[in-house]
């Protein structure tokens, strides 16, 4: 009903931080019923806009009308009691406590003054779930659900708070793509019912396929608003990059020489001393890509992790460019010329509390120039910090910065341009791409495949079946810890791989039949 | 793309260095501020208990004492004293501030500091004695060395086991604290007892006593604690050790994966820290004591903790953290003999600095600042390195 009063409207919404202008008159119109996607790179001022609207922040100029009248929001609980609710992307769970505890926390049904009425709460809750198409039971562990579910019990806990508006802060980034259809019908069913629905998201793909409205934010100011019947990805990438991007990088012909990496036999096992890979043998040759898709846990970690000096093999051979490095730890394959970008950024990529230039010095600041003998040199390694910045596009204030304080997508640079300097003769990406906006893959990507051109091989592992087929000059498909099948990367069908991927055989009549093994849905990936 | 405006980072403008540097020391400063209030508190409550009954002036006649003792005051000749006496007292602090502070950036808890001031103390004590008679800068030099390498044995006893076994550092150093104690108990009582004496205790140091330089006790080994503060910086943050040191305390597994060593650096971090509190010891016994008996005993390596936490681990911080608990036990002596008050309100205000700290949300609360938290990171860092169990 366009005649109608939107349920929120936000107007001219302005906050600046010291130096930054987070929203800078940013105008929100949420209708009764709609699904409108909040569309925006890491950092253009999405989050900053939510958390005014759920009374987190207070805006330096605008106003908040819900339901055509002027409010002032104080809080979070304010925000609650006028049937505002938030998703967050990360579940503000409590794993020990069972669904219907977790969802009468802050908002108990009581009995009387003293017990809460357990019955009561756990028929709404259970009638809750089927009025929008799912059986949850109120008693099982929130700890012991999937991600998937948590995220039904984040959503029921707005429902059960009677919320008329709720915004999901990237629902989606931590579920499978059959998941995520299956919260998009829960979705669609609450806007049925009346609910409107803030959805926040940086992937295409999805924003187009649920919203009814998509805004585009881009460094804190509204840069389009778009119906998904008439806009594409190419359009809103551009919108929310600023300018042309080519989702799909132009790999060109590779011409690959003699083997850089060999790999003849090789068994790892896992933190469990269970056989992780077994018998893995692969060949990267220099100036190609090789890419290994597998849905997750089937090895790759493991895999990787023998190649790059984090773990010992169990047996097996590994050689570089004709030498054997079986087993040989992170400084000397450093040394060797091998590059690594780990799946685990922050884990292992950066020291986060370390300034940019001294996560740019990670592995070679004992070396000269940036040291001489014991001692640091401090204008080599900010030389080279700058020298980095610059030629990589890393978007810092300073090299002297914390490394914390930039965006994903720009402390994945710091590490891409920390190991893919240095003719590197080996380059191997670990999920190279996870969780970064679309300028930042194309960039990565881009570098990647000139890396490649330069005479690099380059072993790619992505559970991302698109980016492996989108990069790979070859394909190997790795199932229950071995290569299952080597494919040609130009030439390789999805459908093809995404089978082998969860079955490990390529028949059609052997997915049917399979062992239950691993979902393929799960790294497939949403096809386009 | 040229210097476009950062986009990146939105919601974190950077924070300037003068901005920094206020953060740091806005809450240890608070801290200490709020420590004198209820010290003060105390003092008023315990004037009830006098026959003068209640007594609001009391903690101001009492801080002023403690200013005067420490040095703070108009008279000359008592000017002098006192801070001659702060800076004695600060040197051994600054040592032990240091080998908690080290620690802490390569994320280890040393809860040892004591241990290892102890096996300092008792090491210099029995090789000064046995050299008693060679010439004044051997003797001197060799009876020092022997406190550093017995402290950073010390030292080296819990890193080599976490580094090995993963066994938690402020677990072992604790349980190597008593072993420390009791092994003075059983040398001195035997191996090292000095003859000749009514009670037990080493032999005399003769040319090992490292000599006093100026006033009735200012010795020359507190220049050891003022050269171990910058070098105790530069290997921080000008060597490519104190690089590795930082980044295995921040974060183990990149360390791993950027070719360090983390037990490596986890064993001489310990032993480090270990050598800076037998340094510590051996110069008090050097320097000051003279010798130690069967029952030596103190405080010096818990009260370092204190220290090197107010100092928010930085060494520039440590040294004046430990002048001012310097200051605090130089005067307190002259604060209990001008109105009465007990020496130990220094120890108290001392732990209630260390309690604010610790919950420093507590002084931001009460001044509502914001300033971050900053040095308890480390702390942090040592809770999540064990329960990940990252040595492995």
């Amino acid at each position: 009903m366009p005649t109608d009063v939107p349920a929120l409207e936000m107007r001219g919404i302005t906050k600046r931080y010291p130096g930054v202008l987070a929203n800078d008159h940013i105008d929100l119109t949420l209708k009764r019923g709609e699904i409108h996607a909040l569309l925006g790179e890491n950092g253009a001022g999405k989050s900053t806009l939510m958390n005014i609207l759920y009374g987190l922040a207070v805006p330096n100029e605008g106003e908040i009308l819900l339901d055509g009248e002027v409010v002032a929001i104080n809080g979070p609980a304010d925000a609650i009691a006028r049937g505002i609710s938030m998703v967050h992307q990360h579940f503000m769970l409590v794993p020990v406590l069972t669904v219907a505890e977790n969802i009468l926390l802050g908002e108990e049904t009581m009995a009387n003054a003293i017990f809460i009425d357990r019955r009561e709460a756990h028929r709404r809750i259970v009638e809750l779930g089927r009025r929008f198409g799912f059986e949850i039971d109120p008693e099982a562990k929130v700890g012991s659900l999937s991600v998937g579910w948590q995220q039904r019990v984040e959503i029921l806990k707005a429902l059960y708070r009677e919320s008329r508006i709720l915004v999901l802060d990237e629902p989606t980034a931590v579920l499978t793509p059959q998941e995520t259809e299956e919260i998009f019908a829960v979705l669609r069913r609450l806007a049925a019912e009346g609910h409107s629905i803030v959805f926040i998201s940086h992937k295409l793909y999805e924003v187009l396929e649920i919203a009814d409205r998509i805004t585009v934010i881009r460094r804190g100011r509204v840069v389009g608003e778009r119906l998904p019947s008439e806009t594409t990805e190419d359009d809103l990438a551009e919108l929310m990059v600023g300018r042309d991007v080519q989702l799909i990088v132009d790999r060109g012909v590779s011409h690959p020489g003699a083997p850089t990496l060999v790999v003849e036999g090789l068994r790892v096992n896992d933190d469990r001393g269970r056989e992780a890979v077994r018998g893995v043998d692969l060949s990267v040759r220099a100036g190609e890509v090789f890419g290994i898709a597998g849905v997750a846990g089937n090895g790759q970690d493991e895999l990787v992790e023998a190649l790059t000096g984090l773990r010992k093999p169990s047996g097996g051979k590994v050689t570089l460019a004709g030498h054997d490095v079986t087993g040989l730890g992170a400084r000397d394959l450093n040394e060797a010329h091998v590059g690594f970008v780990p799946g685990d950024r922050h884990r292992y990529g950066l020291v986060l509390s370390f300034s940019v230039e001294d996560n740019i010095v990670l592995t070679s600041y004992y070396r000269p120039p940036f040291a001489r003998g014991m001692i640091r040199n401090d204008e080599a390694i900010a030389d080279a910090a700058r020298g980095a910045i610059k030629e990589y596009d890393i978007r810092t204030p300073s090299e002297k910065v914390p490394v914390s304080t930039l965006s994903g997508g720009n402390q994945q640079k710091v590490i891409v341009a920390r190991e893919f300097s240095g003719e590197p003769q080996l380059l191997i990406l670990d999920q190279p791409t996870r969780g970064l906006d679309v300028g930042s893959i194309e960039f990565i990507h881009r570098q990647a495949v000139s890396r490649r051109d330069s005479g690099t091989a380059v072993l790619l592992v992505s559970a991302e079946l698109d980016e492996v087929l989108e990069l790979s000059d070859r394909i190997a498909v790795m199932y229950r810890g071995e290569i299952v099948a080597i494919r040609d990367g130009p030439t390789a069908e999805k459908e093809e791989i995404g089978l082998l991927m969860a079955t490990g055989r390529r028949d059609a009549a052997a997915a049917v039949t399979a062992a239950p093994g691993p979902d393929v849905s799960a790294s497939v990936g949403p096809a386009a | 793309m040229t210097d476009a405006a950062p986009s990146g980072f939105a919601d974190q403008p950077r924070p300037s260095r003068r901005r920094r540097l206020r953060d740091a020391i806005v809450v240890p400063l608070l801290a200490v501020f709020l420590a004198f209030i209820v010290g003060s508190i105390l003092i008023i409550l315990s004037s009830l208990l006098t026959p003068d009954g209640l007594d609001f002036t009391l903690p101001v006649r009492a801080y002023l004492a403690l200013l005067q003792g420490a040095g703070i005051t108009l008279d000359p000749e008592v000017a002098v004293n006192g801070l001659v006496n702060t800076i004695v007292q600060a040197a051994p602090l600054t040592l032990g501030g240091l080998a908690v502070g080290v620690a802490f950036k390569a994320g280890l808890f040393n809860i040892g500091a004591n241990g290892q001031f102890l096996l300092g103390a008792l090491a210099a004590a029995g090789v000064g004695a046995s050299v008693a008679t060679w010439p004044a800068p051997a003797a001197i030099l060799v009876s020092l060395l022997a406190g550093c390498v017995a402290g950073a044995a010390w030292g080296f006893v819990p890193g080599a086991l976490k580094a090995i076994t993963g066994a938690h550092e402020v677990v072992t150093t604790i349980m190597l604290n008593t072993i420390a104690a009791s092994i003075i108990g059983w040398l001195v009582t035997g191996p090292l007892l000095a003859p000749g004496f009514s009670f037990a205790r080493t032999g005399d140091l003769g040319n090992s006593a490292i000599p006093v330089i100026f006033g009735r006790n200012l010795n020359a080994g507190v220049f050891l604690s003022i050269i171990a503060v910058p070098a105790i910086w530069f290997l921080l943050w000008r060597s490519t050790l104190g690089f590795q040191i930082r980044a295995v305390g921040a974060n183990p597994s990149a360390a791993r994966y950027a070719g360090m060593s983390p037990r490596l650096i986890i064993t001489l971090t310990m032993s480090l820290a270990g050598l800076l509190a037998g340094l510590a010891g051996a110069v008090e016994i050097l320097g000051a004591t003279g010798f130690v008996t069967a029952s030596y005993g103190t405080n010096i390596g818990y009260d370092s903790i204190t220290v090197a936490l107010l100092g928010r681990t930085h060494p520039v911080g440590i040294l004046l953290a430990a002048l001012l608990f310097g200051a605090m036990r130089a005067g307190a002596g002259l604060m209990q003999i001008t109105t009465g008050i007990p020496v130990e309100i220094v120890d108290i205000i001392q732990a209630i600095v260390l309690l604010f700290i610790a919950a420093d949300v507590i002084v931001r609360r009460v001044f509502r600042t914001r300033a971050s938290t900053g040095g308890f990171a480390e702390l942090q860092t040592v809770t999540k390195s064990y329960s990940e169990g990252v040595v492995h």
